[in-house]
C-alpha cells in the first residue's frame, strides 16, 4: 500500500492509485484527481456518475459496471464514454475514491 | 539485430515495463453463441480500459450483426466436446435452443447482456463495428441487412489499415 496527496490530504491508495479507504475522500480531492486524469472541470453530469458510484459502493461494497451505470445512473453509455474517455467505470471509480470495480463487463 | 539485446559484456538493463496495449482489432468469424461472446466481451472490456477497439465481422460471424439473425444466435450442441453431451443427443431437435436458453439465463445472472443489447452497448462505447465485404458479397447481403451499429462494409485491406499500430485478435 502507498499513499498519495490530493488537496493537501494524504490518502491510502493501491498500486494502481485506487483508494483503499473511500472514507478519506472529499469532493475537493475528486476535483484534483479528475484534473490529474485529464478532466479539467467536473460538470454536473460527471458528478451525477461519481455520486452514483459512491452510493452503489456504500450499498453493495463494489463499484458498478458500465452496463449498470448506463441503466441506472441516468447517464447513457454513450455519454459515459464522452465524460470519462479512459473507461467510465474505472475512471469514475478512481475519481470517486472507491476501489476499481471488478468484473469483465 | 534485436535492439533490446544488451551489448556483449554489459550487464542487462532492468527490464522496461511493457508498453500498454492501446488498440485492438478483433475478428469475429463464428456464428455460434460461444463463438461470438468472447469477442464481444474482449471488445467491450478493451473500451472499459480506455483501449481503442474495432470489431470486424466475417463469414458466420456476420450473424452477430445481422438485423434478423442477431436475435437467434445459438450454442452449438453438435461437434462441441465442451458441451459434455453425446453428439447424437446434441443433435436432437430443440437441444441447441435448450442449451442456449440455460446459458443465456446464466449470463444474465452474471450481468452479461444478451447479444443484441451487447452490440448496441459496444457501439455506444465508441468501438468501430465493420462487416467484411467478401463475406457480405458471398452471402448476398447488403447494408440494410445489418444493425445500425455497423459503420461500414470494408475490405481486408481497409481492415489492416485500420488495425495499424494495434493488436489483432482472431476469434
Amino acid at each position: 500500500m502507498s499513499t498519495a496527496t490530493y488537496a493537501g490530504v494524504t490518502v491510502d491508495v493501491n498500486e494502481e492509485g485506487f483508494f483503499e479507504h473511500p472514507e478519506q475522500w472529499t469532493r475537493e480531492i475528486a476535483e484534483e484527481i479528475a484534473r490529474a486524469d485529464g478532466i479539467e472541470t467536473l460538470t454536473d453530469r460527471h458528478w451525477q456518475v461519481i455520486d452514483f458510484m459512491r452510493r452503489e459502493y456504500a450499498e453493495k461494497g463494489t463499484g458498478p459496471t458500465v452496463r449498470v451505470l448506463g441503466k441506472a445512473s441516468g447517464v447513457s453509455v454513450k455519454e459515459l464514454y464522452a465524460l470519462f474517455p479512459k473507461g467510465p467505470a474505472k475512471m469514475a471509480a478512481h475519481i470517486a475514491g472507491i476501489p476499481k470495480p471488478k468484473g469483465c463487463i | 539485430m534485436a535492439s533490446t539485446e544488451p551489448a556483449a559484456g554489459t550487464a542487462p538493463a532492468a527490464p522496461a515495463a511493457p508498453e500498454p496495449i492501446s488498440k485492438v482489432s478483433i475478428i469475429v468469424s463464428k456464428g455460434s453463441l460461444e463463438g461470438i461472446y468472447p469477442a464481444l466481451i474482449m471488445a467491450n472490456g478493451a473500451r472499459a480500459e480506455g483501449i481503442e477497439a474495432n470489431l470486424f465481422f466475417t463469414f458466420f460471424g456476420l450473424d452477430a450483426v445481422h438485423r434478423k439473425r442477431i436475435e437467434h444466435v445459438k450454442v452449438a450442441t453438435v461437434g462441441n466436446p465442451g458441451m459434455h453431451i453425446p453428439t447424437l443427443l446434441g443433435g436432437l431437435p430443440g437441444m441447441s435452443a435448450l442449451a442456449t436458453h440455460f446459458m443465456s439465463k446464466r449470463m444474465e445472472e452474471i450481468d452479461i447482456p444478451p447479444i443484441p443489447e451487447f452490440i448496441e452497448m459496444i457501439g455506444d462505447t465508441g468501438a468501430g463495428l465493420y462487416a467484411c465485404m467478401a463475406s457480405v458479397e458471398m452471402f448476398g447481403l447488403s447494408r440494410d441487412d445489418f444493425v445500425p451499429q455497423i459503420a461500414d462494409i470494408i475490405t481486408v485491406g481497409d481492415f489492416y489499415a485500420m488495425a495499424a499500430g494495434g493488436q489483432i485478435i482472431f476469434t
